[in-house]
């Protein structure tokens, strides 16, 4: 039990922001270039480490919890979830609700420090990701619904189950590539990811994301770095697990498994960043909505 | 003989293609008009049905045949002239589509298949499209647009109605078929359900292609902007091309013992065109958009007729031929009125008897017979569908029809009077009547007047014929 | 060669939704001929390899597939319309209108007095599902080719039902079928490249001076 806990904090923590290294280095393939390390996050991180904090006079307490929240939640939200075959180490009736609100509630402290800092332009940002996320929620919510109905029980870990290999070979296959579908939406939405947002972007009129997080220096800066690549990777877990299904039933493998699995995860994000361009904001809401309404389907699928 | 029937109009249409000489290819429609004719006259004429797979002739059919035939004839001999004084606008559209057009009919009234039919009545939309277009303005491409989207999407349901009818089949143990005679003889076992839902949607459909009301939106405009032998061919003859087609359902239905809830269907559908018809043609200012909700009225005669049954039925056959000669008359003669005047409004278009004496008289005369006043025509064979309502104990539907027929006369007679009779006001074109734009709708009218006093043996065995048909209990 | 039928009809759905809530004419164009090939593959799935799937589905890919596309394709680039504007209701309101009606389409076809094998089976449901939806894009959209395209998938949802009744549909009506629907568009492009030189658009508001 122990173990297991810390054997999930570890692959965590450690291998999220390779993920990120993953990302740039296809993309910069998918360009002719040969773009930044793999490890660049973690040379990143260790810069920001070690500078100084800058705050803004008319900032508060507020300002802080911000990234201080944005990287604890992606840490408690993943021991919820079951990495691959390794089970999850805290698992509960009903804590799929807890994990989806845990989001929520990161979501509400970044939104919240960069209001703290009453400049108008972090409140833009602030409307349209709070905005885009209202809507993806759904999405989220009736896929993990769609899990629900086909295992019967309310626990994450239970969700991602081995019952998922005889899902899949059943007429619920279908389902579950729909929402597998979903989950890469609202993936790329989470993590503000081109087509929803452009991480690499400074201009006001394009930052969704970029902007909450303008004001923050330093070792915040680097809080939210690695809270974002940890949110990547749990968010990913969900999706790598539905895809690969299988128990081998020795640790290390299905620790290499999943790691693999999360490194292919990471190449599809690069190529569709590459081969897409960023939505035009006001069809960001239609394409959401549309995906709410394949989930919608997905479950009445699997209702039938 | 009927392959030939078909086929030789297909190939009159693509010899019309490469001759290079103006005149010779108008020619070649009343050329093969007559030839259709006579062939269907003979074909009529045998006293025996015949039934093929894929092809046949019965009753009803050899009724549909000869009529549409005529009509083709006469708006062809009629085209020869119209198309010698459009000579800006050419005949290359024109000639081949007409044909291909007479094709389809002829396929949709002798198919014995009805999937086949299906593809026949969707085949007439697709070759009339072009020539409702031969004005090439923004009213007739409006025109046009209505008719090809509304008409398709109608066929388009009533392939969903042939569809069940077919499912309906499926669990019963008999052949899954749509071929006529085989589904008549299966019609009692067939899943009620399914059959039901299946004629509604037949009615729907064919019931859009024949202009019933609600389903009529597309008539005036396609009506009013067409040229007038269009309008003539597409309100004489695919009117009872469509009507064929539900007559068939109401085969159907009758053969499966549900006939009753066919008929009621029909009849609710007629009244209703009645009544939409008669309000909309009270100040109607436009005269070939007044024929257009007159087509719409008689259509409704049609159908409630069928639905009254008995003696009804057989003032419905009789209606269907006097209706279609009499529209292409009055279609006709419009087309004359509205060369003369450059318009079809009444705000231009006064004192057309002074103008143009022979169409004047003949729009004139046109109407008297399609409202049913003696001695023409349609006089007794709505004389006869109200005998029949009145002998089937409905006397409340017969006032109806009465009030609403005289609804109509009232306002096409406003219209008719003021564009035919009293001075020409407005600047008239250099057009006057002329041989080949005048024998057709004369001749027309003439049989009509003949149809009205005298019915010759023959033909009343044929109507009846036709009518038994209708009647066929399981 | 029943599970194949699964995934072709769910796709089928799919594109449904892409095409009510896309403005974009030529992905539009596109996405309906991927679906009209894709029902060229049901004969095939359901019936076997007769003769007559066989013919049935060469005839419906080249049709659907490639004929038909291509003369909308060709008829947009003579119009030079790329993008569909706001439809009547807007596109979101369309998109959750042809979900519902897609729920409801799965419900009512488990009320359908149906045939024993195809009780549980995704052809009803699919095929009613189509057939709204090419009816909702034939009524709330502006440009003409949309409203063709509408069509287009009603045509194609009354296909699958068709594909059920196979005994009843002869090959020479099929063939028929396919036809007329390959001239119908045809003469359809014709008009809207007649209805954009009067006009200067395919827009069909213009289209409302007729009335009474």
């Amino acid at each position: 039990m122990f173990g297991n806990l810390v054997l999930h904090l570890a692959i965590l923590l450690i291998f999220a922001p390779l993920l990120l290294g993953i990302i740039t280095k296809t993309k910069a393939w998918f360009a002719g270039r040969i773009g930044a390390p793999l490890l660049q996050t973690y040379y990143d991180l260790a810069r920001l480490w070690r500078k100084g904090f800058v705050f803004s006079r008319t900032t508060t307490w507020v300002f802080l919890l911000g990234p201080v929240i944005g990287l604890a939640v992606p840490l408690l939200a993943s021991l919820l979830i079951p990495f691959g075959a390794l089970p999850a180490p805290i698992s509960f009736e009903g804590d799929l609700i807890l994990f989806v609100y845990l989001f929520g509630l990161s979501r509400f402290f970044t939104a919240a420090a960069a209001l703290d800092t009453g400049s108008s332009f972090e409140g833009m940002g602030a409307v349209r990701e709070v905005t885009f996320s209202c809507l993806a929620e759904p999405t989220m919510l009736f896929a993990l619904l769609v899990l629900t109905r086909l295992s019967g029980g309310l626990s994450l870990d239970t969700l991602f189950g081995e019952h998922l290999i005889s899902s899949w070979q059943s007429e619920a296959g279908a389902s579950l590539g729909l929402i597998m579908v979903c989950l890469f939406v609202v993936l790329l939405l989470e993590c503000s990811r081109i087509p929803f947002d452009d991480p690499n972007t400074h201009l006001e009129l394009t930052m969704v994301h970029e902007v909450m997080v303008l004001d923050h220096s330093g070792p915040a800066f680097g809080m939210i770095l690695y809270g974002a690549v940890l949110k990547m990777m749990v968010l990913g877990a969900l999706l790598v697990r539905l895809a690969i299904p299988w128990n081998t039933g020795w640790w290390l493998s299905d620790a290499a498994l999943f790691l693999a699995g999360l490194c292919v995860l990471a190449v599809i994000i690069g190529v569709v960043e590459s081969i897409m361009a960023r939505l035009r904001l006001p069809r960001v809401p239609q394409v959401l909505i549309g995906t709410s309404l394949l989930s919608i389907f997905a479950l009445v699928l699997v209702l039938r | 003989m009927l392959e030939l029937l078909l086929i030789f109009p297909l190939v009159v249409a693509a010899i019309s293609l490469i001759i290079p000489n103006y005149q010779l290819r108008s020619w070649l429609l009343p050329v093969s008009g007559g030839l259709h004719l006579l062939l269907s006259i003979s074909l009529a004429m045998e006293p025996f049905t015949l039934t093929g797979v894929w092809l046949g002739l019965d009753a009803l059919s050899k009724l549909v045949l000869v009529v549409t035939s005529l009509l083709f004839f006469g708006c062809a001999l009629y085209a020869v002239g119209y198309l010698e004084i459009r000579r800006d606008r050419g005949n290359k559209t024109m000639v081949p589509c007409l044909l291909i057009f007479l094709s389809a009919m002829t396929l949709a009234i002798t198919a014995r298949h009805l999937g086949l039919m299906w593809m026949a009545v969707e085949a007439t939309t697709l070759s009339s499209a072009p020539l409702i277009y031969y004005n090439r303005n923004k009213l007739s491409i409006e025109a046009t647009w209505k008719y090809l989207l509304i008409c398709s999407v109608g066929i388009a349901l009533a392939m969903l109605g042939l569809l069940f009818v077919a499912y309906g089949a499926l669990d019963s143990g008999s052949p899954v078929s749509l071929q006529l005679d085989t589904l008549l003889a299966v019609a009692g076992t067939l899943s009620k359900p399914w059959l039901h839902a299946g004629f509604v949607f037949l009615l729907v459909g064919f019931g859009t292609k024949m202009g019933l009301a609600p389903l009529h939106s597309w008539k005036p405009d396609a009506y009013g902007e067409a040229p007038g032998l269009v309008g003539a061919l597409l309100a004489g003859g695919l009117t009872s091309v469509a009507f064929l087609a539900i007559l068939r359902g109401v085969q159907l239905m009758s053969a499966a013992g549900d006939g009753a809830m066919a008929r009621q269907a029909l009849l609710g559908m007629g009244l209703l065109s009645l009544f939409v018809a008669a309000i909309f043609m009270v100040r109607q200012p436009d005269i070939k958009r007044l024929l257009a909700y007159s087509s719409v009225e008689h259509m409704g005669l049609l159908a409630i007729g069928v639905g009254i049954g008995g003696l009804a039925t057989f003032g419905a056959m009789l209606h269907l031929i006097n209706n279609a000669l009499t529209k292409g008359g009055l279609f006709l003669a419009a087309g004359n009125i509205q060369r003369a005047y450059s318009s079809k409004r009444l705000t231009e278009v006064r004192g057309a008897i002074s103008v143009l004496p022979v169409s004047g008289t003949l729009f004139l005369a046109g109407f008297l017979a399609i409202t049913g006043s003696p001695p023409f025509g349609p006089f007794m064979s709505e004389f006869t569908i109200l005998r029949g309502i009145f002998a089937n104990q409905r006397p409340f539907v017969g006032l109806l029809v009465l009030l609403f027929l005289a609804l109509v006369f009232i306002g096409m007679g406003s219209t008719v009077l003021a564009a035919t009779q009293g001075e020409a006001a407005a600047k008239t074109s250099d057009f006057r009547d002329r041989l080949l734009l005048c024998i057709s709708p004369t001749a027309f009218i003439l049989l009509v007047l003949l149809l009205g006093v005298y019915i010759p043996e023959p033909l009343q065995q044929a109507l009846q014929n036709a009518a038994a048909l209708l009647e066929v209990q399981p | 060669m029943m599970e194949l039928t699964n995934p072709l009809l769910l796709t089928v759905i799919l594109i449904n939704f892409f095409t009510l809530g896309s403005a974009r004419l030529v992905a539009c164009i596109r996405i309906v001929a991927v679906q009209g090939a894709l029902l060229a593959l049901l004969p095939l799935a359901v019936h076997g390899f007769t003769a007559h799937a066989m013919l049935l589905s060469a005839g419906a890919l080249i049709f659907k597939g490639v004929f038909i596309p291509l003369l909308l394709l060709r008829a947009i680039r003579e119009v030079r319309i790329r993008r569909e504007m706001e439809p009547i209701i807007g596109f979101v309101p369309t998109l959750i209108l042809g979900a519902l009606m897609t729920a409801g389409a799965f419900l009512f076809a488990d009320f359908l007095p149906l045939a024993a094998e195809h009780h549980d089976g995704l052809f009803v449901p699919t095929a009613l599902a189509t057939m709204f939806s090419g009816f909702l894009l034939l009524i709330t959209r502006r440009k003409a080719i949309t409203q063709v395209l509408g069509y287009l998938m009603l045509e194609n949802g009354i296909f699958i039902l068709g594909v059920l009744l196979s005994e009843a549909l002869p090959l020479l009506v099929e063939g028929g079928v396919l036809l007329d629907l390959l001239v119908g568009v045809f003469v359809m492009g014709i008009v809207m490249n007649q209805i954009n030189r009067e006009f200067s658009s395919i827009d069909t508001e213009s289209l409302t001076a007729l009335k009474e």
